[in-house]
C-alpha cells in the first residue's frame, strides 16, 4: 500500500517521470515475453535446485510454472490481479490436498520475482541510471503478485480448514432416526464439556424436529466421562423429558459405571440399559413396535 | 391477547401466546383452575410453544398450577416446551416434576389415555413419577 501510495505521489509530482515509466514498463513485458522459454527453465530449475514443491512431478511443476509466468507478466502488462487470484486459487485448491506448504509457494514467487530481476539487471547492467527506473516499475508490481499469491493460498488454506471444522463438528453427533419416533445418538471418542454441550443442543432440536418419543444414546465408544459431563448428562435426559422424550443410555462400560457411583451422580432418573441392542429393543417395545423374524429364514 | 383458555370436550388448552409477568401468571394459574370446575374438565393442556425463556417463577408457577388442578380433579399436561427453555429448566436446578408432552397433539392423546384408564404408566414415553401417584 505504502509503494502504491508513493507511486501515486511520484506520479502527480512529475509527468515526465510518469511518461518514462508509462514506457518502461511494456519495454520490460517485451522483454519478459522475448526470453520467456529461458527464464521459465531458469525458474522451473532454481525451484528443483531449491527442494521446493517435491510433491508434484517435474511434468506438473513445467506445466504450472508456465501458467504462473503467463500470469505474471499479464499482471506486470495489465496491472489487474483478479486473473492471478483467480488462478492462484484454484491452484491452491488443486495443490493444498497433495500437501503443498504455504512456505513453498511463497518461495516460487520470490524466486520468480529474483530470475526476472536478476535478468533486468543483466540487460539494464550498462546504464545504471535507467536499471534504476526499470527496477521502480518492476519491483512494486512484483511485490503485489508475491503478496496476492500468497494470500490466495493461505486464503484457500483457511477456507479448508473451516470446511473440515465444520464437518467434524456435525459428524461429532450425529442423531439418527431408527424408527418412527425413535433417534440413536451414537457416541464416540472423547466427550468433553463442549461437546456434551452440543449434543445437548442437537439432541433437544432433533426431538423437537423428528417428533422423538424415545432417544437411545449409546456411549459404547467413549472410554470415560468426568463428573461434570456425566452432570450434564443427567441434566440433557431431564430436559429431554421436559420435551416429551425418554431417553435410555446403553453401553455405559465398566469404568465409566464405576466412576457414575463413585461421583455420587443422581442416577434415579437414567434408563440405562446393557448395550446399544438392547437399548433399541426396549425402545421398540415402548413405542409399540415389534419385531418378528419372518417365516422362511 | 396474553393467554387464551378453550374447552375441547373435558379438557381445557390453555396457550400462552407472550412472557407473562409474575402478576398475569398468577391470574392466568387462578383462571384455569377456576375454569376447570365450571367445564368440569378432566384434564388442561398448557401450551408453552410461544416461550422462549421462563425463569424459576414461571415454572414453579406451571407446577403449582398443575398441582392445585388435581386437587380440582383434572390432570395437566405442559406441552411444546422449547428445546432451549427445557435445558435452561434443568440447568437451573428448577424441578418441573408434572407431565410434559412435545406438543399439543401428543399432550391431547397422553391425556386422553391417561383420563379413559387406557395409559401403561411405564410404557408411555413422556410419564414421570409425579409425588403422590
Amino acid at each position: 500500500m505504502i509503494t502504491r501510495t508513493s507511486d501515486a505521489a511520484r506520479l502527480g509530482s512529475d509527468d515526465a517521470d510518469a511518461d518514462e515509466k508509462a514506457k518502461l514498463l511494456p519495454q520490460l513485458v517485451a522483454h519478459l515475453h522475448k526470453h520467456r522459454t529461458e527464464l521459465r527453465e531458469e525458474w522451473s530449475n532454481r525451484i528443483t535446485e531449491s527442494r521446493l514443491l517435491t510433491a508434484m512431478t517435474p511434468q506438473e511443476i513445467t506445466s504450472e510454472t508456465i501458467s504462473v509466468y503467463d500470469n505474471y507478466v499479464e499482471v506486470l502488462e495489465t496491472g489487474n490481479v483478479e486473473a492471478l487470484q483467480r488462478y492462484a486459487r484454484d491452484l491452491s485448491e488443486r495443490i493444498i490436498p497433495r500437501g503443498v506448504e504455504t512456505h513453498e509457494v511463497v518461495g516460487i514467487v520470490l524466486l520468480l520475482r529474483d530470475v526476472l530481476a536478476r535478468s533486468l539487471f543483466e540487460k539494464y547492467q550498462d546504464n545504471f541510471a535507467l536499471l534504476g527506473r526499470v527496477l521502480d516499475a518492476y519491483e512494486p508490481a512484483a511485490n503485489r503478485i508475491a503478496n496476492t499469491v500468497a494470500v490466495s493460498f493461505v486464503d484457500e488454506r483457511e477456507r479448508v480448514i473451516r470446511q473440515q471444522q465444520e464437518a467434524i463438528r456435525e459428524l461429532s453427533t450425529p442423531v439418527l432416526q431408527v424408527r418412527e419416533r425413535l433417534l440413536i445418538l451414537p457416541i464416540i471418542g472423547v466427550l468433553d464439556n463442549q461437546r456434551a454441550t452440543q449434543l445437548t443442543e442437537q439432541l433437544l432440536h432433533g426431538i423437537r424436529t423428528h417428533r422423538a418419543k424415545v432417544v437411545v444414546i449409546d456411549i459404547t465408544g467413549v472410554a470415560d466421562v468426568d463428573e461434570p459431563v456425566a452432570n450434564h448428562l443427567v441434566k440433557t435426559v431431564d430436559a429431554s423429558r421436559l420435551m416429551g422424550a425418554t431417553v435410555i443410555i446403553t453401553g455405559l462400560s465398566s469404568e465409566i459405571a464405576q466412576t457414575l457411583v463413585t461421583v455420587g451422580v443422581d442416577l434415579s432418573k437414567m434408563y440405562t440399559i446393557g448395550d446399544l441392542q438392547g437399548g433399541i429393543e426396549e425402545a421398540e417395545k415402548l413405542l409399540g413396535f415389534k419385531v418378528t423374524r419372518s417365516a422362511e429364514h | 391477547m396474553l393467554v387464551s383458555i378453550q374447552r375441547q370436550g373435558n379438557f381445557l388448552i390453555a396457550s400462552i401466546h407472550t412472557a407473562l409477568d409474575d402478576e398475569e401468571l398468577l391470574r392466568f394459574q387462578k383462571d384455569v383452575v377456576a375454569q376447570i370446575g365450571k367445564h368440569r374438565s378432566r384434564g388442561v393442556i398448557i401450551d408453552v410453544a410461544a416461550l422462549d425463556v421462563m425463569d424459576s417463577f414461571g415454572s414453579r408457577s406451571l407446577r403449582d398450577l398443575a398441582h392445585a388442578s388435581r386437587l380440582r380433579g383434572a390432570e395437566t399436561v405442559i406441552v411444546g416446551i422449547q428445546p432451549d427453555v427445557a435445558f435452561a429448566i434443568v440447568q437451573l436446578g428448577m424441578s418441573l416434576d408434572v407431565h410434559t408432552a412435545l406438543d399439543l397433539e401428543e399432550g391431547l392423546e397422553f391425556l386422553e389415555r391417561l383420563t379413559t384408564g387406557n395409559l401403561d404408566l411405564e410404557r408411555w414415553g413422556c410419564v414421570v413419577r409425579v409425588p403422590g401417584r
